[in-house]
């Protein structure tokens, strides 16, 4: 009798621990942006509050998944990691929470408000900025002659740099780029790109590169052609881009002309329940505030989203090298640059993404 | 003893009619064996047929507008959409009030997301206006008219209430025109724009590299499973295993291994060019275009021809063979008149596999098959994934069933299906 009393106990206990051992499934891209986020939020955030945090590398696939987890009911995600564009889609859809930045994110340290703190960069009522990153163009040195690109039209420019280019197999930023460089004012882009006539500019204007480019459609594929030599340059995330430079020391440079930004960050998926949602909402606090966004750039070229983080940007954690003169947002980089129209693209995505599949196939 | 003699039905021993009886022992045996395969057939249908099928109803249901804007709905069967002008102020303030709801429920934004697939501009028409609208109380805050158009101006465009007035159906097959490159307009049934036509083409072009994927595939597998059924055993299995290893390898390893292959700077060029072959400057374009995606698809669905040819050649007795060479058959008239008939089971078999696990492929044109190798399943994936267009997924995803259905009705036809064996 007393031996089946203690098995009860220790079953009863064995099951409240259980519940008790908090757990979260986190949701990010993978590779080396999984493990920065590992290294400067999860490790911390797990040894203050005891709650394991479990990575499911799915962000890719995000919005698919989660609307199928919405309909079925049973949403397995409590803090998703996705591009700005998903986070205003799944804002859209009713598939993420809103937020409220002044009550549930932190303020800086020097009490200046969350909401100004992110600024502009709060571009959905359920996004939670983390870093800024941009599309950019890497060249690799000993292939470009003796004038080296410095500006972004150099892509279109058979003649000054013969041999293959590669670009993303989707109009996105193409499209900007190619009216810019068919003499389009860099504000007029997009009321140009709004027109059919515009769009078939931009088209024409990528007609002309169309037999040298290699079309990618994974962030890896410009590292692995520039390496092998495959293109002279080629457009990717401007982190791709620095672990071929400074990790791997490939002859690569980066092209930072007309750089696109664009943000990536949190999203809650809406209809959590009341406890997960609490504890996503602890996460988020924690893992935003001035001084983790700036961890993070210890182990990835992504700029901090918080205004207040920037200057607390230190050095690589393996490199040893200053990681500010690699940001997207440094001075020296950002000296021509474009924003990601989230609105518009939100718009005219199908539409001109529908074109520009057509444009291919020809 | 005595019931032999006896006149009338046979009885079985407890005295019910044997005929009965032996009714009852059927229908208990198939019961049983119906028990025994009920595990699987409900795992079946649970994980696969419903789900398929609620799939496939997703290219025409069409709830979202009726749902979202039921008064407007309603409203707007009394405008005339060939008026030329726009609807009354009922119809605002019908609109005013389902927006209120909707806005509340946070479902108008997703209602612009649907009809922006129809019309560019909806998406952030529904959003924008939403946050002024929501500002607004339908019961005393009219005439509606003037400030909806002044919210937005897209509210003062005919074309707007005429998307929405077509696209205001339940059951819509809106989906399954833009699936063959036309669209639903309020003048019924019209061809996309040329430069939007892209489609039919990837159904076409998907059939045809499958066809030549599965012909090629026949051509290589033909010798090696020959090979494999007359060779000792001791040689053959080590060819077989030369045969499965690949077959064992992850898909995208192969994949990618044949980007090393075939790249310009890759194997096969720099072998090329070092020989002397090829000119530097003049190297091979053998990736990201059709003559990639050929080749490594041949190579990855290979062993799924190899294998049931192989299973069928073994059971050709080489008597036969034999028997036709002693009297006096040349090698060619051996093979082509008895050999090979019996082996048409292998190769249907083998045709049939290929075939529809080509037409489904994804991941390797994606990844080898530049802008011209890729099949009507990256745009699934596409519309799956990135636009969120799941109707239009659906629609390309049923069309791309039934022809492969039908094209397995014609296979059953010419062929026959009785001829297909794996082994």
């Amino acid at each position: 009798m007393k031996v089946k009393t203690t098995l009860m106990a220790s079953a009863i206990a064995a099951v409240a621990g259980g519940a008790m051992a908090e757990e979260m499934t986190i949701v990010s891209w993978g590779g080396a942006y999984s493990k920065s986020q590992l290294k400067a939020y999860h490790e911390p955030y797990s040894e203050k509050t005891g709650v394991t945090i479990l990575n499911d590398d799915s962000s890719a696939e995000a919005v698919a998944k989660l609307r199928a987890m919405n309909e079925a009911g049973n949403i397995t995600w409590d803090v998703v990691d996705v591009v700005a564009a998903d986070a205003i889609r799944l804002c859209d859809e009713g598939l993420a929470m809103e937020i409220d930045p002044d009550v549930h994110l932190a303020a800086a340290p020097d009490g200046t408000s969350a909401a100004d703190d992110f600024g502009d960069l709060l571009v959905s009522d359920c996004f939670i900025p983390q870093i800024v990153y941009s599309t950019t163009f890497g060249y690799r040195t000993d292939l470009v002659g003796d004038t080296p690109p410095t500006d972004v039209c150099a892509v279109f420019d058979l003649e000054a740099y013969p041999g293959k280019r590669s670009l993303e197999k989707r109009p996105i930023n193409n499209m900007e780029w190619a009216l810019i460089c068919d003499g389009v004012a860099k504000d007029d882009v997009y009321d140009v790109l709004a027109t059919a006539e515009g769009q078939d500019q931009a088209l024409a204007k990528l007609d002309t590169i169309k037999d040298s480019v290699v079309w990618w459609s994974a962030g890896a594929d410009t590292p692995q052609l520039l390496a092998d030599g495959e293109v002279i340059m080629g457009s990717t995330y401007n982190g791709r881009l620095f672990s071929v430079i400074e990790e791997q020391k490939q002859p690569v440079a980066m092209l930072w002309d007309a750089q696109v930004f664009d943000l990536d960050g949190w999203i809650i998926p809406a209809g959590l329940s009341e406890e997960r949602t609490q504890r996503a909402l602890d996460y988020i606090m924690f893992a935003t505030d001035t001084q983790r966004l700036a961890d993070q750039a210890k182990y990835i070229s992504y700029g901090p989203a918080r205004a207040s983080s920037a200057p607390l940007v230190g050095q690589h954690a393996d490199l040893g090298i200053d990681m500010a003169p690699h940001m997207p947002t440094d001075p020296e980089n950002a000296k021509n640059t474009f924003l990601y129209n989230y609105e518009f693209w939100a718009d005219y995505r199908d539409d001109i993404d529908a074109k520009f599949q057509a444009w291919l196939a020809q | 003893m005595t019931d032999a003699t006896q006149s009338g039905p046979m009885l079985a021993a407890d005295g019910t009619p044997l005929k009965k009886s032996l009714a009852r022992s059927l229908r208990r045996r198939k019961l049983r064996a119906l028990a025994l395969i009920a595990p699987l057939l409900l795992f079946v249908l649970l994980s696969f047929v419903i789900p398929i099928v609620s799939m496939l109803f997703r290219s025409v249901e069409n709830g979202i507008v009726a749902e979202t804007l039921p008064l407007t709905v309603v409203e707007l069967k009394n405008w005339d959409a060939e008026s030329g002008e726009l609807p009354d102020e009922a119809l605002y303030a019908a609109f005013t009030k389902d927006m209120v709801v909707a806005i509340d429920e946070k479902t108008h934004t997703r209602l612009g997301s649907r009809l922006n697939y129809e019309q560019t501009g909806m998406s952030s028409m529904f959003r924008r206006s939403g946050r002024q609208i929501k500002k607004l109380d339908p019961e005393t805050d009219g005439p509606f008219k003037d400030k909806l158009i002044d919210i937005h101006d897209g509210w003062g465009d005919i074309e707007t209430w005429r998307t929405i007035k077509t696209h205001a159906v339940p059951i819509t097959n809106g989906y399954f025109l833009n699936a063959i490159d036309m669209r639903r307009t309020p003048e019924g049934a019209q061809a996309q724009p040329e430069d939007k036509q892209i489609l039919i083409k990837l159904f076409g072009r998907t059939l045809m590299m499958s066809l030549i994927i599965t012909a090629s595939c026949i051509l290589l597998a033909y010798p090696v499973s020959y090979l494999l059924a007359t060779l000792p055993m001791r040689v053959s299995n080590l060819l077989m295993i030369l045969v499965l290893l690949p077959f064992w390898t992850s898909l995208l390893v192969r994949t990618s291994a044949w980007k090393v292959m075939l790249q310009q700077q890759g194997v096969i060029n720099e072998t090329l060019v070092w020989l002397g072959l090829v000119a530097d400057d003049a190297r091979l374009v053998i990736i990201n275009n059709q003559f990639g995606t050929i080749i490594a698809m041949t190579h990855i669905l290979l062993p799924f021809m190899i294998l049931p040819m192989y299973s069928v050649m073994q059971t050709i007795p080489p008597s036969y063979t034999r028997a036709a060479k002693s009297m006096g058959a040349t090698n060619w008239t051996t093979f082509w008149r008895i050999y090979f008939p019996q082996s048409i089971p292998g190769i249907g078999a083998g045709s049939i596999l290929v075939f529809i696990l080509a037409i489904g492929y994804y991941i390797t044109p994606e990844i080898v098959g530049g802008t011209k190798g890729v099949f009507i399943s990256n745009r699934i994936a596409y519309h799956i994934s990135s636009s969120l267009n799941w109707g239009l997924a659906a629609a390309l995803g049923t069309i791309l069933l039934a022809v492969v259905l039908l094209l397995y009705w014609c296979y059953d036809k010419i062929v026959g299906i009785d001829n297909v064996k794996l082994g």
